[in-house]
């Protein structure tokens, strides 16, 4: 009976002990979790926006004062519950779509976003027209003309009575 | 013949861009705030922080805000400049001190003159990203309804403010 009692005593003191161990952590996670979430999103949008003091890096990768600016920037109006496609625009709006590291779609910038792939076709196709010719020319076996028949000769070196008259 | 033609207009072709290319400044990136209105803010002033000073006190007046900053070695270049178009009374200039210390940026003014009818303290650099800062130092002309018509981004030289600054200023203060 003595032992029972001890016995529970000790349980209940492991359990008292351990739910408190336990209920910060897990009251601790929580945020935890929340804030990895955030600081996703944060960096996924920071990975699309440019940093303007180091035009080649995104904001993510810098450590520009402006661009650590523009990171609490993007946080705060995370937390004020704009969407992504909100907070973008207000970046653009201030300071143009020079910020986007990925230019949209408009007129200024067809040649940016199709340039390469219609000078690839257009490369393509000169390139299979010049071996279509060139197959043509090299597959037809037309009679030497005079002209060249007489270079064939001299480059030989066995001109005959006829080049001799010519020349002579 | 032909054979040449080729290579020489693609090279020409290339040249003419290159030789475009050399003449844009790649940093200057082309501000949407262009003929929009100057975004408002309210900010306590530099030399009172007691008081405030806010976009729409400037209403009906054609005014240039420069910001500045006395970590910003540029500005230092731009500041006699500026002194000297305070002087001449053209047009008035406000001062937005960006991301400085208050006693460092009263320091600066005192050490290489005031030309700021008065200067916003922007501690946080919070209006600076309102109005897109990114190099400091960044000038605005804004005209009497409150309309951003020009920019520059980096140093006001004497040749920009004789070229462009001032002749928009006539301009504007002449048509509204």
């Amino acid at each position: 009976m003595r032992n029972f009692l001890l016995l529970a005593c000790v349980a209940l003191f492991t359990m008292f002990t351990l739910r408190t161990l336990v209920t910060p952590y897990a009251r601790a996670a929580e945020p935890a979790a929340t804030e990895s979430a955030l600081d996703k999103r944060v960096t996924a949008l920071a990975q699309d926006l440019r940093c303007l003091v180091c035009q080649n890096q995104t904001i993510a990768d810098s450590q520009a004062p402006l661009a650590i600016d523009l990171k609490n920037q993007v946080r705060e109006k995370i937390a004020q519950g704009l969407s992504d496609d909100q907070i973008i625009d207000y970046m653009v709006q201030r300071y143009g779509d020079f910020v986007l590291y990925r230019p949209p779609v408009k007129a200024a910038t067809l040649g940016l976003w199709f340039g390469p792939a219609a000078l690839l076709i257009l490369g393509l196709v000169v390139l299979f027209r010049y071996l279509a010719r060139r197959r043509r020319e090299q597959s037809a076996d037309a009679p030497l003309t005079d002209a060249e028949h007489r270079r064939a000769q001299t480059l030989l070196g066995t001109t005959d009575r006829t080049t001799d008259k010519e020349s002579t | 013949m032909n054979r040449y033609l080729l290579p020489l207009g693609i090279f020409a072709v290339i040249a003419v861009f290159l030789a475009i290319g050399l003449g844009l400044d790649p940093r200057e990136v082309p501000s949407p705030l262009i003929n929009k209105p100057a975004p408002a803010f309210s900010l306590p002033q530099l030399h009172q922080p007691a008081q405030t000073f806010a976009r729409d006190d400037m209403k009906g007046k054609v005014w240039l805000l420069n910001v500045w900053a006395s970590w910003c070695v540029a500005c230092r270049e731009e500041h006699p400049v500026l002194v000297e178009l305070a002087r001449s009374r053209a047009v008035p200039i406000v001062g937005l001190n960006y991301k400085d210390e208050r006693a460092d940026g009263l320091r600066w003014l005192a050490q290489f003159g005031d030309p700021y009818q008065l200067s916003a303290f922007d501690r946080d650099g919070r209006i600076g990203i309102d109005y897109g800062v990114y190099g400091v130092p960044e000038t605005f002309l804004i005209d009497k309804n409150g309309i951003i018509r020009y920019k520059r981004i980096g140093v006001v030289t004497p040749e920009i403010l004789r070229d462009k600054i001032l002749p928009l200023v006539r301009e504007l203060n002449g048509n509204a």
